[in-house]
């Protein structure tokens, strides 16, 4: 007599996360998979939700601002940009050109500091674990440039609405030539040791692969949508903060692959070094806070001698100022992508909605259609290529 | 691009189209929500205006201001052009009774997480969705907290023993 087994399931489900080291925080994924291959694959997001959207509503304009650094907190000063540069568009105020020029400078090294943690945190989950602390040395140098700026490490709020929170350092041109200089030579010896490594290209050629059509069509940004070859830069398509006088390069991928936005990432930290240089060596002289009184803060060596420096000061901080009625969003190129705020004013000294448009929470989306089908080993892959930041994600 | 696109969609959609805003240079497009759906698509698949980029989708809670007559909840939709670099608006008034609108999943798979967001924090209900549940806040949580009469911190009774103290409001 033949007896017949009871049909076992085909698929198994997997819970990676949201304590598991390779997934850059907490984040939980459902994974189905059939042997070690991925039939599906589901981000399970919100473990840190901080409601930094409703906090944001609830302040003044200006003390808004350090709820920025928070979001993305590998780019403060992208955050800060992105914010400062949307609420100077609801009150139309137009800052000076040193203040731009300084702007571009430090979002430029925001950018590689950025690309620094994710180069070495993607090539630590694919293996190669001395990246790490290589990528983390360098990134020491720029972090040692904002405490020099504004007096934090990691939460700078150094950008302020309508200018700078103060004047760049003395020394700061001769510092960020030292960056420069030590960080452009300091690629070279990464792509030593993974743009031919073996191991390393067997782990990125052709895992996580998305069409142009499809990486538009999931709303992707950033260098997630270039390695697929579709050339989308907020610098360059719009520019901001005075980008439009710099000379850079977009570069491109072809394969839409996880190497070619590691490519993409290393020629993006060179062109930034670029447009940095470029900032150090233009760099006007002027204020570093634009005059608008009732508005923007006078600056603190007013305060203490000029009367009207004094009230201006002392009514922005305790009362704010009052935005027209109406909407604004400023899109910048963040180290992610497109980040976006979309400021509404409604006559009040609060704004109505802020709302930051996350380019790791609108990249992670696609993690279904990057993982499905592959092996299990290549959703790490995936996820490191992305570039998530969970504080970004959940806000 | 403004002057063709306002054109076209006057033109198209005669009556879906209730009024072109212009603030600091941004133009917005207030349409019916019926007509939503159509435009979009219309907007995706022609050739002339290409309209591929969903950036974002976001809500405002105008509850309270003077604006709130017009439908309570403003449903934005942030589009983009490659093609001609340029970004517009369209936007739904919705009201509390009825805050439903078509989902646009079906256009640009992107909408998918940005609706469920909206959904999670404004309660609005996008018709059509694949998947429309909670994304950020925790599945306990109950109202919709951007939402303006949503109180700013308020602790949610999760456990047996406080399950029937009321709901503390710290002003």
């Amino acid at each position: 007599m033949t007896t017949t087994k009871p049909a076992e399931p085909k698929t198994i489900t997997l819970n990676m996360g949201p304590q598991h080291p390779s997934t850059h925080g907490v984040l939980r994924v459902k994974l189905e998979l059939d042997g070690e291959r991925v039939i599906h694959a589901e981000p399970i997001i919100g473990y840190l939700h901080t409601g930094i959207e409703k906090t944001m509503e609830s302040k003044l304009y200006y003390k808004a601002l350090p709820a920025t650094d928070r979001i993305d907190y590998l780019a403060p000063m992208s955050n800060n940009l992105g914010y400062c540069l949307a609420v100077e568009k609801l009150m139309d105020i137009e800052v000076p050109d040193k203040v731009k020029w300084a702007r571009v400078c430090l979002a430029e090294l925001t950018r590689v500091s950025s690309h620094l943690v994710w180069l070495g945190t993607h090539a630590l989950d694919l293996g190669a674990a001395s990246m790490l602390l290589y990528a983390f040395r360098e990134r020491e140098s720029i972090v040692d440039i904002y405490e020099a700026c504004g007096g934090q490490r990691m939460m700078t709020s150094y950008i302020r609405i309508g200018g700078l929170s103060k004047d760049l350092p003395t020394d700061f041109d001769k510092k960020v030539r030292n960056i420069i200089k030590t960080i452009r030579e300091k690629i070279k010896d990464y792509e030593t040791l993974l743009s031919e490594n073996p191991i390393f290209i067997n782990r990125t050629k052709g895992v996580a692969v998305i069409s142009a059509d499809d990486a538009i069509n999931y709303s992707l940004s950033g260098p997630l949508l270039r390695g697929s070859g579709v050339n989308y830069d907020v610098r360059k398509a719009n520019p901001y903060s005075g980008y439009e006088n710099f000379n850079f390069v977009v570069p491109l991928g072809k394969n839409g692959d996880a190497y070619d936005r590691y490519l993409i990432r290393l020629e993006e930290m060179r062109q930034s070094l670029n447009i940095a240089e470029q900032a150090i060596n233009g760099m006007p002289e002027g204020p570093y806070r634009a005059h608008v009184p009732g508005v923007v803060l006078p600056p603190k060596e007013d305060v203490l001698y000029k009367m009207e420096s004094l009230i201006f000061h002392f009514k922005i901080i305790t009362d704010g100022f009052k935005a027209p009625v109406g909407s604004v969003y400023q899109a910048i190129e963040s180290p992610k992508g497109e980040l976006g705020f979309f400021i509404t004013g409604d006559g009040t000294n609060k704004p109505r909605r802020v709302r930051v448009r996350p380019p790791s929470f609108v990249n992670l989306g696609s993690l279904p259609k990057l993982s499905e089908g592959s092996l299990l080993s290549d959703v790490i892959c995936a996820i490191g290529s992305i570039d998530i930041v969970l504080g970004e994600v959940d806000r | 691009m403004k002057d063709e696109l306002t054109s076209f969609l006057n033109e198209r959609f005669a009556g879906g189209i209730l009024a072109v805003e212009e603030f600091r240079s941004q133009i917005s497009y207030r349409i019916k929500p019926e007509a939503l759906f159509l435009i979009c698509e219309t907007l995706q698949k022609d050739g002339q205006f290409a309209v591929k980029y969903l950036a974002d989708i976001t809500c405002v809670d105008w509850l309270g201001h003077e604006r709130e007559k017009e439908g309570r909840f403003e449903v934005v939709y942030n589009l983009y052009s490659y093609r001609y670099k340029y970004r517009f608006f369209l936007n739904v008034r919705l009201n509390p009774d009825r805050p439903k609108v078509a989902s646009l999943t079906p256009i640009w798979k992107g909408a998918n997480w940005l609706e469920r967001e909206v959904f999670d924090l404004f309660g609005i209900i996008f018709e059509g969705h694949p998947n429309l549940t909670k994304i950020v806040t925790p599945d306990e949580l109950e109202g919709h907290p951007l939402r303006k009469d949503f109180p700013l911190t308020w602790e949610q009774p999760h456990f047996s023993w406080n399950k029937d103290d009321p709901p503390e409001v710290i002003k």
